[in-house]
């Protein structure tokens, strides 16, 4: 498979061309949201009103009558607020530009042009399923403020807008995945297997574990039980969002790119254009390693570079596959990048060995045609993938130890956060001279090769 | 560039020299330890910041920007000038006293290290301005 038209049938779920004309017929006037959605809203600001009203609640009995008071104009309050903001909120489709006006004190008119915009998503939170409702959210390329969140329509309404929509931006119906273009699906037994191998669950617990044995041991008493619980509450929570965020997710190919649903209490439904991807990663934690699972996150295009570069650009992360046996994963990511993503690349020159003792045997780095591969990492591995397309600037780096061995790194960065692009490290001076020399003249070549930009223009 | 760093090192081994020269009232042995750092540290900052000061190049290319730096570590970036999203020149109190500018060249991507400081105020705006030009020629998406 390769960038591009799927090679599957397009399956365009029976809907005729002509449909896009009256797609959006009805949204140039202007739209309320779903009157339901000031209780979807309500609902997650009520759930930290309904801690703190609760608390006292439960440890005086319901003795305090002004107490009752209090809390019950709280709740008015929330619910008044809630019903005028839904009030003053209203959208439009209309010439091309999507139109959300919100805000009671403080207006705040957000104009999105279609052309601009880069993805359409439909989010759907746990209340909100229950109540039949989805959040389609359209992100721009630049910053969160310039995207448009309908939090909520109905839920049907919702996916005819999304799909109305999409039509607009592309120009055609957007195929809905059908099984035959299925890449990978998370297994929830092995999702539950590898959680708690991962670095972030595992090691907060064997230190609460810790905590709590020298705890008992030494007798220190309520301290260190203390830290203990707390760590345990961290860790449950973390394991709660994976779990919640990962279950049932899935990845199919369709025209517009990949396809990526999944969530347990709340769904989401995400198209990830493939042009949008700036970089892949494969990860291999330690002790996922020795079951052959994998997972997979893209790097996808953000905005124009800011102060705050690097929170911004942590939202800019897609994880792609979240846990699968490694030949998912590379299959995923060969719908990607081609064969590039089955490259295994060659390692330093052994003497490299001395610098880099423990990382060497996963050193790995190959120049494709368009893509550059590297690996590296002390215990996970991470493998990445950059097109050369994608490469923002190269750098070389050598170190006084590098010097001495006669080796050299050379970073190829994409756009996002440091962490972005391939590391081709301790490589022999002479190759790391010679990728230097030849580099900027392939990633120009690819530039001019590959349409890039934000999608066409219809 | 150079006169700054030598600037700030003057400092730091001038601040070394009062510690050492109070401590020597109450202790003769810790001042004069700490007066003879403060003057290896000028020797060897001055060698120092002499080789960093050459260190420092750059060269504008057909296609992108090269830019060099550093004596451990040596580092040369390549930047296309398509790439550039935005051209900084920024000057510190200490910069302005002295007429001097940095440049630095953002990409998308936070990683790209291309700062030339040390600059001409003139010349910063000139390069400035030559970047821009040859960026907006070269301008392509992300």
């Amino acid at each position: 498979m390769s960038i591009g038209p799927t090679g599957g049938s397009p399956n365009a779920s029976g809907m005729a061309p002509s449909s896009t004309e009256d797609s959006t017929a009805g949204w140039e006037s202007w739209h309320r949201l779903h009157p339901l959605s000031p209780v979807v809203q309500a609902g997650r600001r009520l759930v930290p009103l309904a801690v703190v009203l609760a608390v006292p609640f439960l440890s005086r009995g319901s003795s305090g009558k002004y107490q009752s008071l209090v809390d019950s104009a709280l709740v008015g309050l929330a619910v008044v607020i809630g019903a005028a903001e839904w009030l003053v909120t209203r959208w439009r489709v209309q010439a091309g530009v999507l139109r959300l006006e919100t805000g009671l004190l403080r207006r705040r008119t957000t104009q999105l042009p279609l052309s601009r915009v880069q993805s359409i998503d439909l989010v759907r939170p746990g209340t909100a399923r229950v109540l039949g409702l989805a959040e389609v959210r359209v992100r721009s390329g630049g910053s969160r403020e310039g995207d448009v969140r309908l939090a909520y329509l109905a839920a049907e309404r919702a996916e005819h807008l999304r799909d109305g929509l999409l039509a607009l931006v592309r120009g055609h119906r957007p195929t809905l995945a059908g099984a035959e273009n299925q890449l990978a699906r998370v297994s929830t037994g092995r999702l539950l297997a590898s959680t708690p191998l991962r670095g972030v669950i595992l090691w907060p617990t064997l230190a609460a574990v810790a905590f709590f044995v020298w705890g008992r041991h030494l007798s220190l008493g309520a301290g260190s039980v203390a830290v203990a619980t707390t760590m345990v509450l961290a860790v449950g929570t973390g394991v709660a969002r994976i779990l919640s965020s990962q279950y049932g997710f899935e990845v199919a190919h369709t025209r517009d790119g990949l396809l990526i649903r999944g969530g347990a209490v709340g769904t989401f439904t995400e198209t990830l254009a493939l042009h949008r991807v700036q970089a892949l990663r494969v990860v291999e934690p330690l002790l996922w390693r020795p079951f052959g699972w994998a997972k997979l996150v893209a790097d996808v295009a953000g905005g124009q570079r800011r102060g705050d570069e690097d929170r911004a650009a942590s939202g800019r992360i897609r994880t792609l596959v979240p846990v699968a046996p490694r030949a998912d994963v590379l299959r995923v990511a060969e719908s990607i990048v081609g064969p590039a993503a089955r490259a295994v690349g060659t390692s330093p020159p052994s003497r490299a060995r001395l610098k880099a003792p423990i990382s060497y045997p996963l050193l790995r780095a190959e120049l494709l045609d368009d893509y550059a591969v590297s690996a590296v990492g002390r215990f996970r591995r991470l493998t990445t993938i950059v097109p050369l397309s994608k490469v923002q600037s190269v750098r070389w780096v050598q170190g006084p130890v590098q010097r001495r061995l006669d080796v050299a790194t050379v970073h190829l960065d994409a756009a996002g956060g440091r962490g972005t692009g391939a590391a081709l490290r301790d490589r022999s001076t002479d190759e790391a001279q010679e990728l230097l020399r030849r580099l900027p003249g392939l990633c120009a070549a690819a530039r001019r090769s590959v349409p890039v930009g934000p999608a066409p223009v219809p | 560039m150079l006169t700054l760093r030598r600037g700030q090192i003057g400092a730091g081994a001038i601040a070394l020299l009062l510690v050492g020269g109070a401590l020597s009232f109450t202790n003769l042995a810790l001042g004069a330890v700490l007066v003879v750092a403060a003057l290896m540290v000028a020797g060897l900052g001055l060698v120092y910041v002499g080789r960093r000061f050459r260190s420092w190049g750059y060269l504008e290319r057909v296609e992108d920007l090269l830019v060099r730096r550093g004596v451990m570590f040596e580092r040369l970036s390549v930047v296309p000038y398509g790439r550039m999203q935005t051209v900084e020149v920024t000057a510190g109190p200490l910069e302005r006293s002295l007429g001097l500018a940095t440049v630095q060249l953002h990409t998308a991507s936070a990683a790209t290290d291309a700062r030339i400081p040390g600059l001409d105020r003139s010349a910063a705006a000139d390069l400035r301005d030559r970047l821009v030009r040859r960026g907006e020629a070269n301008a392509e998406g992300l």
